[in-house]
């Protein structure tokens, strides 16, 4: 405790950081093989609607004064990824529309809200793009407690979790409750996404949940490595962002993800390479 | 009901909103049996076999699995599962062969327990039992689709169970791991003791293996012993399909005739 009120305000950050670097390629990688890495950009912009919420609380009600914006949030997160699962069972043949419909519905009430807020536009930026210099002593300790829970959860129902993405019916039939399990899953989208929030902010969220993975899965044979190496290619943008954005003075979230576009980048082409050397291999062991 | 009975179907009815799927289903399955379902592509197998699992619920009667009703039936792990989906599963799903048959153990293993030694050994006996094992570590999509289907056996073997439901397992699986799949399913049969439920459409391939038969299209017009059912083939197809089919095996010499029909079920029935 002691010590993580002696951190710096830079420290902070970075401790943030580098558990956001970790948990949010975890939850990635399940996104990536249920194909759904998109509903984290609805979820964030939800996430947004819970802030402002939480703002617009605090200016309201002299006695609301404690709510933290990131929990309303959170809150708000996790009612936007049931609603998101409810649409999807509305829209059988169409279930991607869910995203799109709470994303924008989302936007809307926050747009009107933070008309209403009276609040200073450094403020919104912040929730917008993050900020690691702002990462206040409670924000650590929310940031490592969702993060906490969220690896805990995962840790739990980890292998559960893995069968129901890879074949939802098999699952089931297996005895796995997939009902119960579909909702821990959205509880668990949801924590990473609050968490991020500080760092990233609400836009760029989605990044760290899909960059690393995206990058991992290029070399990855097995679900676990792509988790390992989404873990590191998320720790590597998130390190890099940090470092670069402080010698540059730009704003660490947009850095931490154009460090992450630039490894994926880079991943992509090893990845070509790769390939070229293999098949021009074989085609001289044939010759 | 006997002992040995491993399902039982007691007047079932389901349909699809103002669709009637399946009408009036009455099934026994034996132990040690290994039954062939068919029916012509939309005659309700696939329903059936989601009412067998517990994953539908039928509008009327009552699915009972080793005697208990399907709804108080909590020992899955009696049961392996291998879908017809399996086929077109996410084909990129970045899973090894050993990763994807330890899901067949997550349900017996249990929530908040994790994987032990010991079912990582059963994972790799369940890939032998398939011939497999060469390719433990290998990615799932880089497989051909009759060594997939192998290892979606093994994930449903793997639990050890009483029961095997195959629902049109050799879909997209090239002739010749057609035969050596069979073989693979009646040797599970007879040595392991395990009971099987194949649904096909493709009966001349399976009538080969199955100890049992029965035809379903929304009703069930046909179940009983191989030889009862290739004694009346001719009769049941008429029924089943409402054409006169004759079937042609794909390695007996029964002297069947060879009809040409335009009928797109009855071209699958022929393939």
């Amino acid at each position: 405790m002691e010590l993580l009120e002696q951190l710096t305000f830079l420290e902070r950050g970075i401790i943030a950081g580098l558990l956001i670097g970790f948990t949010a390629p975890l939850i990635g990688a399940f996104l990536l093989v249920r194909r759904m890495t998109i509903i984290s950009e609805g979820l964030s912009h939800v996430t947004l609607t819970g802030i402002t919420a939480g703002v617009l609380m605090i200016q309201t009600a002299a006695w609301l004064e404690w709510v933290n914006p990131l929990y309303t949030g959170l809150l708000f997160s996790l009612l936007g990824s049931l609603a998101i699962e409810k649409l999807r069972q509305v829209y059988k043949h169409f279930s991607e529309l869910a995203v799109p419909i709470i994303l924008s519905g989302g936007v809307g009430v926050s747009a009107v809200m933070i008309s209403i807020a009276a609040t200073s536009y450094t403020e919104w930026y912040n929730y917008l793009f993050g900020s690691i210099v702002t990462v206040s002593l409670n924000d650590l300790f929310f940031s490592l407690g969702v993060g906490a829970a969220a690896l805990l959860i995962l840790g739990l129902f980890y292998k559960e979790l893995l069968s129901l993405s890879f074949d939802s019916e098999f699952a089931a039939a297996s005895g796995i409750p997939a009902r119960r399990l579909n909702f821990i899953f959205s509880l668990l989208i949801a924590l990473v996404i609050s968490m991020s929030i500080m760092i990233v902010g609400i836009l760029l969220v989605g990044a760290l949940i899909t960059l690393p993975v995206a990058a991992a899965v290029l070399f990855a044979k097995s679900f676990r490595q792509v988790m390992i190496l989404g873990i590191l290619f998320g720790e590597a943008a998130v390190i890099g962002g940090i470092i670069s954005s402080y010698y540059l003075n730009v704003a660490t979230g947009g850095m931490i993800v154009l460090t992450g576009v630039i490894l994926l980048a880079g991943a992509v082409l090893v990845r070509r390479l790769m390939d070229i050397f293999s098949s021009s291999r074989k085609e001289e062991s044939t010759a | 009901m006997s002992q040995k009975e491993v399902l039982r179907l007691e007047g079932i009815d389901f349909d699809y909103g103002s669709q009637q799927v399946l009408e009036d289903i009455h099934l026994h399955v034996e132990a040690g049996s290994f039954l062939g379902l068919v029916g012509p592509n939309g005659s309700g197998k696939s329903t059936m076999m989601k009412l067998i699992l517990g994953l539908m619920k039928p509008d009327r009667g009552e699915v009972s699995l080793f005697g208990t009703p399907v709804q108080s039936f909590k020992d899955w792990s009696r049961i392996g599962y291998v879908s017809q989906k399996a086929n077109s599963f996410n084909s990129g799903f970045p899973a090894t062969v050993f990763e994807v048959v330890s899901m067949g153990l997550y349900g017996k293993i249990g929530l908040f327990r994790f994987i032990t030694k010991k079912h990582r050994q059963k994972v790799r006996e369940a890939v032998a039992q398939v011939g497999m094992s060469d390719y433990l570590n290998r990615s799932i999509g880089q497989l051909s689709g009759g060594q997939q289907q192998r290892v979606f056996i093994a994930r449903a073997l793997v639990s050890e169970p009483d029961l095997l439901i195959l629902d049109e397992p050799t879909v997209g699986v090239d002739a010749q791991s057609v035969q050596n799949f069979y073989q693979l399913l009646k040797s599970l049969n007879q040595d392991n003791g395990i009971t099987l439920i194949l649904v096909t459409h493709d009966i001349g391939a399976m009538t080969d293996y199955v100890t049992d038969v029965a035809c379903l299209n929304k009703c069930l017009h046909f179940h009983g012993g191989r030889q009862e059912f290739e004694d009346n083939q001719d009769t049941m197809m008429q029924r089943m399909y409402g054409t006169d089919v004759h079937v042609l095996d794909h390695n007996h010499d029964h002297d069947h005739h060879h009809h040409h029909h335009d009928h797109d079920d009855i071209k699958e029935l022929q393939r």
